[in-house]
């Protein structure tokens, strides 16, 4: 099972979509590790630079709709090489969503109340949060505040995290 | 309790429920291309396991980078030829029969009604027009749906999108998708089914359904889907023949998909298109759709008509009343891409191809390439495209680029002025 910890980036707007996570013309690649420099490459967001923002960042916090677009699982593989396993949000894109849980990564919706919460508390600090499949809690922490959030894990996205993925996973049934 | 016709597809497909509203359904066909398949196709040779669940039930098609622009897509093209005649794929299109993958497969009579259909790519919904659930998909479900036949997929929930009044003249299947998304959002079908219904639908051609649920995807919708009738038998009727004895008999076994008068939705949008006017997009998002009036004027540097949307021979037949006789704006770079080599021949037949090069349009071969801007007419930093593709995000068909979704009359109009404007085929006041 991956790792589903570590320093947050704080990606303040909805529908995130496919090309700006990673640009098409990166679809020729056939080696996931080849994506890794090109990761938010065309991300539309004020102020965020890629090659800063990105340094020592293993968690992906961000609004609704999160990877709206293409069905190109090279999207999660980006973050994947990066060393990104886990992405919360009010939510996703399906193809994007099950892309996630096939990897073996994950994906977690919280209502959009707590997600404006988070983003109020924790935006511009430096937090970290572990994600705790055993008790479904996310430990956020940063100086001077931390915060428990529950969140729900369906039995079956639960399994394929455990699997590793939706191949190993279709292995052992199919 | 009735069913809706994606409930009824998957009933008669479930392999496994295995945990909660998931189910693992049987799929009657995978359809493949070349840029999410090669990754798939590596990862099952080193997996040894370099077979596929039914070769007769997997197509494949070269067509987001044809010809090949360079090593690397090259490479991709050949990863899948070879896959293909090492695993007796019969159904593989290379150059010179290959054509974008959501027109070439239905074209080829590849899509029945209740069929499941899964492909590594979003605007796999476009195959609902013959009421099949068909849906797009990453490479790993593509990879298990390639070795075992199977995908998993949430119990389908539905939004019916009830369309009613007459299409004005000069307002087309591409204008009705751009409102219902404007109206919903590109969020606002999401993990649902959007069921397109009423007389509207069923006065469109399967190449206008095509249009219509081409774009469900915009809405975050997992596949759109109509109801078959006698437009999807007419049709499917040179590929069907020998299975029925009459075309009255196929339309009652594919109506009993339809869904239940009694069925339940998740959502209800309801849309008079008697006084629709030509839409097209402003923004980095589907949903951000105006009048083409309320554009009108916004200068264009390439006009391109082509796509899995509007790359039709019905597409290309609109363009051409617009453009005959006339030239396009010097300032304007005009592309056309026939979607399939059939749509290339009967376009040629017809003059059609002639209309666009005396008016100074380039004509392609059929490919993917510029609409998301991997070849054959990528924007360069600052310009701006009026396109009938389907995704006007940024940076989509060129870095820094800006595309103005609309329908191919309004795109033809607007080469011809140079900047977005509507067609001489809308009498509307707008």
């Amino acid at each position: 099972m991956k790792r589903f910890d570590g320093n947050v980036l704080f990606l303040d707007r909805a529908d995130i979509n496919t090309d700006e996570i990673i640009p098409a013309k990166y679809l020729t690649e056939i080696s996931k590790e080849a994506l890794k420099p090109y990761l938010l490459e065309d991300l539309k967001l004020k102020g965020f630079n890629p090659a800063t923002d990105l340094m020592d960042k293993q968690v992906v916090l961000t609004r609704a709709n999160f990877g709206c677009g293409s069905s190109r699982e090279h999207a999660p593989w980006a973050f994947e090489v990066n060393g990104i396993h886990l992405i919360i949000a009010e939510s996703f894109a399906r193809i994007f969503r099950q892309n996630m849980f096939n990897c073996g990564m994950l994906a977690i919706e919280l209502p959009r109340e707590t997600i404006d919460g988070l983003f109020t508390r924790f935006s511009g600090k430096k937090t970290s949060v572990r994600a705790d499949l055993a008790s479904n809690l996310l430990l956020f922490e940063a100086e001077g505040g931390r915060a428990e959030i529950s969140f729900t894990l369906g039995e079956y996205d639960r399994r394929l995290i455990q699997a590793g993925g939706w191949l190993e996973y279709a292995d052992a049934h199919y | 309790m009735g069913k809706t016709i994606a409930e009824k597809i998957f009933d008669a497909h479930q392999v496994d429920n295995p945990a909660g509203d998931i189910h693992v359904i049987r799929l009657d066909a995978v359809f493949c291309h070349e840029i999410t398949t090669p990754v798939a196709i590596n990862d099952l040779l080193l997996r040894g396991k370099d077979r596929v669940f039914d070769p007769a039930k997997i197509k494949a098609v070269i067509d987001h980078v044809t010809p090949a622009k360079d090593s690397k897509t090259a490479a991709q093209g050949k990863i899948l030829r070879d896959w293909a005649r090492r695993n007796q794929i019969k159904d593989f299109f290379d150059i010179g029969r290959n054509g974008v993958c959501h027109a070439l497969f239905p074209e080829k009579g590849f899509v029945r009604p209740g069929y499941t259909v899964i492909m590594g790519d979003s605007h796999t919904c476009t195959h609902g027009a013959f009421g099949a659930f068909a849906a797009g998909v990453g490479t790993t479900d593509l990879e298990v749906g390639i070795l075992k036949g199977v995908c998993a997929f949430q119990y389908p929930r539905s939004m019916k999108i009830e369309l009613s009044g007459n299409l004005p003249a000069g307002v087309y299947a591409k204008d009705v998708i751009l409102a219902v998304i404007g109206r919903i959002g590109v969020n606002g079908a999401t993990n649902r089914v959007m069921e397109f219904v009423g007389p509207v639908v069923t006065a469109m051609s399967m190449e206008a359904r095509m249009t219509l649920c081409n774009m469900a995807v915009e809405a975050g919708a997992t596949c759109g889907i109509c109801y078959p009738d006698m437009t999807t038998v007419e049709y499917l009727w040179p590929f069907i023949q020998t299975e029925y004895q009459s075309k009255d008999a196929a339309l009652t076994a594919f109506q009993a998909w339809n869904s239940d008068p009694d069925a339940v939705y998740d959502g209800v949008v309801q849309m008079d298109v008697s006084t629709l006017s030509p839409m097209v997009t402003y923004g980095y998002k589907p949903d951000q759709v105006k009048p083409v009036a309320a554009m009108a004027g916004t200068p264009v540097d390439q006009v391109y008509i082509g796509s899995c949307t509007n790359g039709r021979i019905e597409d290309l037949r609109v363009a051409a009343v617009v453009l005959k006789d006339k030239k396009i704006k010097d300032s304007v770079r005009g592309i056309v891409s026939p979607a399939t080599p059939d749509i290339y021949k009967q376009a040629l037949a017809e003059g059609i191809l002639q209309v666009f090069m005396e008016a100074g349009f380039c004509v392609t071969n059929p490919t993917c390439g510029a609409c998301l801007g991997m070849s054959n007419g990528v924007l360069a930093d600052g310009e701006v495209c009026a396109a009938t593709t389907n995704r006007n995000f940024n940076g989509r068909m060129g870095k820094g680029g800006m595309v103005h979704l609309m329908s191919p009359a309004t795109a033809a109009a607007s080469a011809l002025a140079g900047h977005i404007t509507n067609s001489p085929l809308y009498h509307g006041k707008e």
